[in-house]
């Protein structure tokens, strides 16, 4: 299953400086618990898109200084977070979309990052659509979020389990922060 | 037979197969009462509602129980290796399935090896895959917003959410995210884009756009994706062909947003129930057009 970790981490030209690497989970949620376990402690570590070799289809991993990787992984360990394995890379990573749109719609208030939409009534703070995205977890995101108060509903990032959760996610936060603005 | 493959919002929900029909306001498969909402749900209402107006094609579907962790997407990959060439559809619809290029490959040699083989058609995470995989040429209709689209435009982006941001998803570039997504090979043969504009699109040539009616309040609505590709399926698989199928079905869930009156907040079931006086609307001034000539 790994024999494409052999290709990462295989010496050659231009691999002669690897201070990266990058921890490779089985869902997404585990990212998004890792990501929250290392940005508490002071981590200096990036969520990205994985190198080709291992790209399955939906995937994101966590970028760190291979120098910290004993203690990252002590800090994951203890709270819980599983991993599947950590690779050194020097191959260039993709970067999520950082961008987001809002839409005012008068009583409404839509905000989009990347393939994801959530929409709130402004004037009760109720989730009153999500849409976008294409990853199964969408339609539950939206089934359980749905209908809820913004600081009620469950957080994306508790329920979801792909590219799109975790997208959703980013569009849950800046919604809360236009919000208490 | 036309079959639509997709998963359905809940845990416990087993991998089921059958025809579909629609009963008070649910879906109906064997002894499964299913509720109506955004995702494949959606589309298979939006298919069964068009398909008994237009005395199309009977609905069979597959599904299985997914709420993101890919379980429900596993066994229907399974199932679908195994199972396909027992069955023989004139389409198929690949749907909410967690994207899995290895799998989507499989899937792909096994309908390879159907001996009458069916039109595809994908929309959502199977297309998302079908790209990834650089297969998405071998599809006869995506139907995707004008974000996917941007993401079809990007050779590089495995998932929507990596698109790159110098591929400006906004409406007035859809003419060069086509001529891009159709240079990389990341397109289908025709393709339904949906956003202020529609724009129908064959091997990268813009045959028809669609404008009117326009609700801004649609962009929040979740679900209108799933209701145009369930239009297109059944209308691109009768006697009006893909091209005029595709332009109908544009047209037809615009009319279903006007007739639904939509704010931000309107769900996508409240949608579903205008189809037929949109397909009406929409089928008749074609009729009289025709007729015209």
């Amino acid at each position: 299953m790994f024999s494409f970790l052999k290709k990462l981490i295989r010496p050659g030209k231009g691999n002669t400086s690897i201070d990266k690497g990058i921890i490779v989970f089985e869902h997404t949620s585990e990212v998004i618990k890792a990501e929250n376990v290392l940005k508490k402690s002071g981590f200096n570590i990036r969520v990205m898109g994985p190198p080709p070799e291992i790209q399955t289809g939906c995937d994101l991993v966590i970028e760190f200084s291979l120098i910290e990787e004993l203690d990252i992984m002590r800090h994951l360990g203890n709270d819980g977070v599983k991993t599947l394995q950590v690779v050194p890379v020097s191959s260039h990573l993709l970067s999520p979309i950082d961008l987001f749109h809002t839409k005012d719609f008068g009583d409404y208030l839509m905000v989009r990052a990347a393939n994801m939409k959530i929409t709130i009534d402004k004037r009760s703070r109720i989730i009153v659509n999500v849409s976008g995205g294409g990853c199964p977890d969408v339609p539950y995101l939206a089934n359980e979020l749905v209908g809820k108060k913004l600081e009620e509903a469950p957080r994306p990032r508790d329920l979801g389990y792909t590219l799109c959760g975790y997208a959703l996610e980013l569009a849950y936060e800046e919604i809360m922060k236009q919000c208490s603005q | 037979m036309l079959a639509i493959i997709g998963t359905v919002p809940e845990p416990d929900f087993p991998l089921i197969h059958g025809k579909v029909s629609l009963s008070e306001g649910h879906l109906i498969m064997g002894d499964r009462k299913i509720t109506i909402n955004r995702g494949t749900p959606a589309l298979l209402a939006a298919a069964v509602k068009t398909s008994e107006i237009v005395n199309g094609p009977e609905i069979y579907s597959f599904l299985a129980g997914d709420t993101g962790k890919g379980e429900g997407s596993r066994k229907l990959y399974e199932f679908l290796e195994r199972s396909l060439p027992n069955f023989t559809f004139c389409t198929l619809v690949f749907h909410y399935i967690q994207p899995i290029a290895e799998w989507h490959d499989r899937i792909h040699n096994v309908i390879e090896t159907m001996e009458s083989k069916p039109v595809l058609i994908a929309d959502a995470g199977y297309m998302y895959v079908a790209k990834m995989c650089g297969r998405a040429g071998q599809y006869e209709l995506f139907t995707p917003d004008i974000g996917e689209l941007a993401f079809l435009a990007d050779e590089l982006a495995p998932h929507p959410f990596y698109t790159r941001g110098f591929i400006l998803h906004d409406d007035d570039n859809a003419p060069n995210l086509i001529r891009r997504a159709y240079s990389h090979g990341n397109a289908a043969k025709y393709m339904v884009v949906k956003g202020k504009t529609d724009y129908i699109v064959k091997d990268g040539e813009i045959l028809n756009t669609v404008d009117e009616p326009s609700h801004d309040a649609m962009e929040a609505i979740g679900g209108t994706g799933d209701t145009l590709t369930g239009l297109a399926a059944v209308l691109c698989t009768g006697p009006l062909g893909i091209e005029e199928g595709a332009l109908a079905a544009a047209k037809i869930n615009r009319w279903i947003g006007h007739y639904a009156k939509p704010d931000p907040s309107t769900q996508v079931s409240d949608l579903i129930e205008k189809i037929p006086q949109a397909l009406s609307r929409v089928l008749e001034k074609n009729g009289e057009e025709a007729g015209n000539v």
